[in-house]
């Protein structure tokens, strides 16, 4: 009831709570309870047709984004600008942000529109109420920058950065931090390109030190432009990229190790196993132990049994002394093989034959049962079907050998893939067959009678 | 109280609660009371033409105010009354007449009689040319209107102060009167006027050269796709329609600015996206036009005003009457107690037919199919008075009807 008292003091029009429409399930219609529910929620007031039509407006324009119309979209675009003046706060209020991003939209793709026709609305935009400031012109730059116009992105960008709004200022601080963030992208892709230019260069040229001057210029900028943004978790793959390549090639190993071992470890920051790749690459250029090498693989592995870099990671621990580290190699290979991914990779089977040689000959049927027994129901049908059989053998003869080897050792000499191949005759690799025929039955599991 | 002042002198005392018995004029109330002169004038415009051309725009209602003088400023309490945002209902403005004019204590309005266009009979033409349907069937609408009563002078002139109930629905009588008609040629009850349409399908087949008979199926097809185009383009309109004016209104002399420059704004993004928008023949406005389906000007073969009702009838003894020898009312029983409706409407209780036909005379209309189902029951109930009293007794849904 207090509603209605409120409602006398103020003016009638103003801040109308959202409206609400009684469901009508079978059709029945009673017109008088439907408007009396409705007006009980509306506070008193019946929905007026201005929500009505500007709600259908909407959902045409999105009809016709879905459907490729631009022309169309842009017709009701026209109409629901009016919008911005609705009465009711609450539309009001989350007006500009739709309304951006329908219309950036449109922009985008409407034959007639261009940077200009961009620009001008998203300046427009900029300046309607004051949270949208930043995030319009970060995607303003973006626009800009794909169409190549890097300089007024970079603009762009440097008058967003300035951005200053009281306390509000604190809840955009992200937004802040991604502006420098995306300027200093930009930057580091002029300093990449002086890079280049740098190496076709002369030493003793002129040229040379006035070019890598500015370099030097360009990348103490930009690493004060990336180092907030780092602090802050989250995934920040082509920032910490540029960033340490950058601290590298200035031979700053110890920055570069601290921002990687920083982004790849603290808790906070989500899982990204993009940040294990990066520093593992690192290490291994600064030519770093094998135990660290394996250490930061390791977590690769438990993130991403699949990745390509599992057989990098077998060959470090098969060189390893450490018995666990072998048993270990053998899980990487199975792991790895259990995906899609590597079904077709020559060295995945080669590898795999190598190891489980050398397991058998070291008398560690164990390790070999253990990692079998889990996949000896899906396995047979996933690799070593005859279908796979056919393809392997046109597509890749040392990949079937590799196949036929592994799966007679593991499955038997009976098994679809290795019979297949051993008929496969062929003059060149009769031999290489033989021998293969030779070690399956030397070293088959099948045989040993478990 | 509030320091929010008004433009006019009175604003602020006008918009607050009003008393019991008074009325106060609205933007709606100002679109009865020239319903009202139209009506006492008898001219040949119905009040759902009045609400449509309201509509289209071509009579100012939704921001008047534009056309007021300069020295007349509107702001703060004024807002409220001045800015409308609802296009107005024909059950608003109906309600709105009866309370204005007996606030007015109006006399008794000049008769309506049979060279009237308001008379049935003659509107009962308009809408028939308007729904594509044969000429044969004014003479059934006729009959019809002369059975329940409708046509005489004393039932149909507006009377304010007579306590009876007050009908000035003159178009939806007549639109509901061409229903009951439909249902009494085609029963359409989802059967038998198919079947009859195929009867006529087959003579329109052998015999080329005569004028053809009413077929029921065709003409469902032919007005069913132009009422579906209408519909969409009618909802598309809709959703662009501008509501705000070019001259904002506001509630003090501090959110003027603020008005202002929302406007501004508003109309600087859309001169950027007017530049995108070709300019196309819809933008300008279609002049005013009492008529919204027109089938003489398209190809031949869709036109059926001059098409026979043969197919319908049959020859007993001297007289011409109809096949069907059906019909079903519409309600069976009417409420009796306080609400403000004497019927409902739902829909999964009817023939598909049936609300088709209700769905395109309430568009043509622009009312509610509710409101036409409601009229078209109670021209029922004069009609068919004798059943209605016996209605105690249990009573089956089709009854034979003496013709």
């Amino acid at each position: 009831m207090s509603d209605f008292s409120e409602d006398l003091l103020r003016p009638r029009t103003e801040d109308d709570p959202e409206e609400m429409r009684v469901g009508s399930g079978s059709g029945m219609h009673f017109p008088w309870l439907q408007r009396l529910v409705e007006s009980v929620a509306t506070g008193g007031r019946k929905q007026k047709e201005f929500a009505q039509t500007t709600s259908a407006c909407l959902s045409f324009i999105q009809e016709a984004l879905l459907k490729h119309q631009w022309q169309r979209a842009a017709e009701y675009m026209h109409s629901y600008f009016q919008i911005l003046e609705d009465s009711d706060s609450n539309k009001r209020q989350a007006a500009p942000e739709i309304i951006w991003k329908l219309g950036s939209e449109i922009l985008y793709y409407h034959p007639k529109s261009s940077v200009e026709t961009f620009s001008a609305f998203a300046d427009r935009m900029k300046n309607i109420g004051v949270m949208n400031y930043l995030k319009i012109s970060l995607q303003h730059a973006l626009y800009l920058v794909h169409h190549g116009l890097l300089d007024d992105a970079s603009r762009n960008l440097s008058q967003a950065e300035t951005w200053r709004y009281g306390d509000k200022s604190a809840s955009q601080e992200v937004l802040i931090n991604l502006v420098q963030a995306y300027k200093g992208l930009l930057r580091y892709y002029t300093w990449s390109e002086k890079k280049v230019e740098l190496s076709r260069l002369d030493q003793d040229d002129y040229a040379y030190s006035a070019a890598s001057q500015s370099m030097l210029d360009h990348s103490w900028k930009t690493s004060t432009d990336f180092h907030s943004l780092i602090q802050v978790p989250g995934v920040w793959d082509p920032f910490v990229k540029s960033y340490v390549e950058m601290l590298e090639f200035y031979g700053d190993r110890e920055g570069a190790r601290e921002v990687l071992t920083n982004y790849a470890y603290d808790e906070k920051f989500p899982s990204n196993p993009n940040a294990h790749v990066y520093l593992y690459g690192f290490l291994k250029r600064g030519k770093a132990p094998r135990e660290q090498l394996i250490s930061v693989l390791k977590i690769l592995y438990q993130i991403v049994p699949s990745h390509i870099l599992m057989l990098e990671f077998h060959r470090l621990l098969r060189k390893s002394e450490r018995e666990e580290h072998r048993k270990l190699g053998l899980e990487v290979l199975f792991g790895v093989l259990d995906f899609a991914g590597c079904t077709k990779n020559r060295t995945a089977w080669q590898y795999l034959a190598k190891c489980l040689r050398q397991t058998l000959t070291g008398n560690h049927l164990a390790w070999v049962l253990e990692q079998w027994t889990p996949r000896k129901s899906w396995w047979p049908g996933f690799h070593f079907s005859s279908f796979r059989a056919r393809g392997d053998w046109t597509e890749d003869r040392a990949l079937a050998h590799e196949k036929a080897f592994v799966a007679g050792t593991l499955l038997g000499r009976g098994c679809r893939y290795f019979r297949y191949i051993s008929k496969q005759d062929h003059q060149a690799l009769r031999k290489k067959m033989k021998r293969i025929k030779k070690l399956v039955k030397k070293y088959s599991i099948v045989n040993s009678g478990l | 109280m509030s320091s929010v002042c008004s433009g006019s002198l009175d604003g602020v005392e006008y918009s607050l609660r009003k008393a019991k018995g008074t009325v106060k004029m609205t933007v709606p109330g100002t679109l009865a009371l020239c319903s009202l002169s139209l009506l006492w004038q008898r001219e040949a415009i119905t009040l759902s033409d009045l609400l449509r051309l309201v509509e289209e725009g071509h009579v100012p209602c939704v921001n008047a105010f534009q056309h007021f003088p300069e020295e007349m400023k509107l702001y703060g309490r004024d807002k409220g009354i001045f800015s409308v945002e609802s296009w107005p209902t024909y059950e608003d403005i109906y309600r709105k007449m009866v309370e204005v004019a007996t606030f007015l204590d109006l006399p008794r309005f000049p008769d309506i009689t049979e060279d009237c266009y308001l008379h049935p009979n003659i509107l009962c033409m308009k809408y028939l040319m308007e729904a594509n349907l044969p000429d044969e069937m004014h003479n059934f609408t006729c009959q019809v209107v002369k059975m329940a009563g409708l046509g005489e002078v004393d039932f149909l002139t507006f009377d304010p102060i007579a306590k009876k109930k007050n009908t000035v629905k003159y178009d939806v009588q007549a639109v509901a009167v061409i229903v009951i008609v439909l249902k009494l040629l085609f029963l359409l009850d989802d059967n038998l006027e198919w079947s009859l349409s195929a009867v006529a399908e087959t003579h329109n087949e052998e015999n080329k050269e005569d004028k053809p008979w009413f077929d029921f199926r065709k003409w469902y097809h032919v007005v069913k796709k132009s009422f579906d185009e209408k519909k969409r383009k009618l909802e598309e309109t809709r959703a662009k329609y501008v509501w705000k004016s070019e001259k904002p209104l506001y509630h003090s002399s501090i959110d003027r600015s603020v008005a202002y420059k929302r406007r501004e704004m508003v109309v600087n993004l859309q001169k950027q996206f007017s530049m995108l928008v070709d300019s196309t023949p819809t933008v300008t406005r279609k002049s005013p036009s009492s008529f919204q389906f027109n089938w003489t000007g398209d190809a031949d073969g869709t036109c059926f005003h001059g098409h026979s009702l043969q197919g319908a009838l049959e020859k007993r003894g001297q007289s011409l009457t109809t096949r069907n020898a059906l019909y079903w009312l519409s309600t069976q029983r009417f409420c009796r107690s306080y609400c403000k409706h004497v019927t409902t409407y739902e829909e999964s209780n009817f023939s598909l037919s049936y609300q088709f036909i209700l769905n395109f005379f309430s568009f043509l209309l622009r009312i509610n199919v509710y409101f036409l189902h409601e009229e078209v029951s109670l021209i029922e109930k004069r009609l068919f008075k004798t059943k209605y009293s016996k209605a105690k007794k249990k009573s089956s849904r089709s009854r034979k009807v003496r013709k």
